[in-house]
């Protein structure tokens, strides 16, 4: 078992559902394939969708919903 | 009464634009900020300056509650709301003015009816100005058929729930729309729970030109000529210009006569745009921004006129500076957006820190910007950085003038549009005016490497 940290390809703020009213992406203990959504990062009123660059099962978030966040940042982290 | 103090409810460079109309009138400037603006210029420049919460807009910027709070606590009699962020929001206007302050800007109602399409539309129809010819929901093939006869063809056919472009079919013919009405009701019964559709006519590469106006407390309105603005992507504006190049004496004054009656119509006060689509020999209403718009300058230029000026006098009360026989248009204006994207990477958003700078100078130009050397263009706002614009006695003088100041900006670590509109200025389509507001994106798909 090892884990791995999804990182932020730009800086912004980090959400950890498509919209307020909906559901997260993924909760901790999810299972996640590479290439899955895991989050939002708004970045100049545009939004970019953070995937998963491996798979495993999300063993804790980095940062909270609404924080903002900087480039490289670890956002989540995987066990794989 | 005249103003005594305003908050700048905004930041960047129309913060700055309006601290600077601000300061010349002898207003006192309060500048609001979030953290990532601490040590901004907008904030640097104002008179005082309250912090409003943390970087990401809705914490701040868009924070109704902030904003009215920090008007309090700097005992201003008015708030000017630029443009973006709470600047069209009906419900801040109305608690503006229910804190007995001044809101810079029309009446709260005004933006509401104005911010609602239908309603828009319909007083619109009352004024007598024309709208994109469409017809009501229909709901079999033969009523179709009979709308788009009405409008006229090509037609789109859309999806009442519809909205950003979804839902939207074309048919150029009558056999043509019998088969799209029925794929286009399934879709909207699938895609929006509905499957009510209608009938609009479809523009083929219209100009998007619109006409600024002043309207006082006092009932008078005055328009201030036109801005072509068709140079756009994604419906986001890259260049304007004023006057419209190829526009007819007869459709100028059609276009500044709506606008004038809209506004009169719906009982406008300050400063306010008028959207028109323009195709041939008609033009149709799209939509009035209730605000002072991004490219002001260019009317500035041409008018000589300080818009920003004038609505603060708008909003202490005071009629309008200027008569409509004494607003003239003298020359061409040209306005380069310059943002920070990469239009060699589909336009990303491009923060990061400007490590150098400069700026062009010399006669005719202009640059409205809040970014100086040595700043972070933060991740939480709009794009825009900064507002090249030039002036000329001819269109032609104005052309060269653009190329020259864009030759002279430069901004290093960050990239920018500057590189764009050098190029477009090359553009045949650019050069003698007759784009529309379909030739950026065709320009755009075509350089794709």
């Amino acid at each position: 078992m090892g884990s791995h940290k999804i990182t932020s390809r730009t800086p912004g703020v980090f959400y950890h559902r498509p919209s307020p009213d909906a559901d997260p992406y993924v909760t901790e203990g999810a299972a996640v394939s590479e290439g899955d959504t895991v989050g939002l990062v708004e970045v100049m009123k545009t939004f970019h969708e953070v995937k998963a660059d491996a798979a495993g099962t999300v063993s804790a978030f980095l940062v909270e919903n609404e924080d903002e966040v900087t480039i490289g940042q670890d956002l989540v982290e995987l066990e794989t | 009464m005249s103003l005594s103090s305003v908050l700048v409810a905004n930041r960047g460079e129309i913060a700055l634009r309006v601290v600077r109309a601000c300061r010349e009138l002898g207003i006192r400037a309060v500048a609001v900020y979030s953290d990532a603006d601490a040590s901004a210029a907008h904030v640097r420049m104002a008179d005082d300056a309250v912090h409003l919460g943390k970087s990401a807009a809705s914490k701040s910027y868009l924070n109704a509650d902030a904003v009215l709070e920090a008007a309090k606590s700097a005992g201003v009699d008015a708030i000017h709301p630029g443009y973006g962020f709470l600047s069209e929001r009906p419900a801040f206007a109305a608690a503006v003015e229910e804190a007995g302050l001044v809101f810079v800007g029309p009446p709260s109602s005004v933006i509401a009816t104005m911010g609602d399409k239908a309603a828009a539309r319909a007083l619109a129809r009352s004024a007598d100005v024309p709208v994109v010819p469409g017809s009501d929901e229909v709901s079999s093939v033969d009523e179709a058929v009979a709308a788009a006869d009405e409008v006229g063809y090509p037609v789109l056919v859309k999806a009442s729930a519809g909205g950003g472009g979804r839902g939207i079919r074309p048919a150029a013919t009558a056999d043509e729309l019998r088969e799209v009405v029925v794929e286009a009701q399934r879709e909207a019964a699938s895609a929006f729970g509905s499957d009510a559709v209608y009938v609009e006519r479809a523009l083929q590469g219209p100009k998007h030109v619109e006409v600024q106006v002043l309207a006082d407390t006092h009932g008078t309105v005055v328009h201030c000529f036109e801005r072509e603005c068709s140079l756009q992507r994604r419906r986001q504006k890259i260049l304007e210009e004023a006057p419209a190049p190829g526009l007819s004496p007869e459709m100028r004054s059609a276009l500044c006569d709506a606008a004038v009656r809209l506004s009169q119509e719906v009982g406008y006060v300050g400063a306010g745009t008028v959207e028109f689509l323009v195709e041939g020999e008609e033009f149709f209403f799209i939509e009035m921004n209730t605000r002072i718009q991004v490219e002001h300058p260019i009317t500035e230029w041409v008018t000589g006129l300080d818009l920003v000026a004038e609505q603060l006098r708008i909003a202490g009360g005071a009629p309008l500076s200027v008569a409509q026989d004494d607003i003239v248009c003298r020359g061409a204006s040209i306005e380069f957006r310059v943002n920070a994207e990469d239009p060699d990477q589909d336009f990303l958003p491009s923060p990061g820190a400007v490590e150098g700078l400069e700026l062009p100078g010399g006669p005719g130009v202009r640059v409205d910007t809040a970014l100086m050397a040595g700043d972070v263009v933060p991740p939480f706002y709009d794009s825009l950085v900064a507002k090249l614009s030039v002036w000329a006695p001819t269109r032609e003088d104005a052309l060269a003038r653009g190329r020259r100041a864009l030759a002279e900006y430069r901004v290093d670590g960050l990239p920018t549009t500057i590189g764009l509109h050098r190029r477009l200025l090359d553009e045949p389509a650019v050069v003698d005016g007759s784009y529309d507001i379909t030739t950026l994106e065709t320009w755009l798909a075509g350089r794709s490497p």
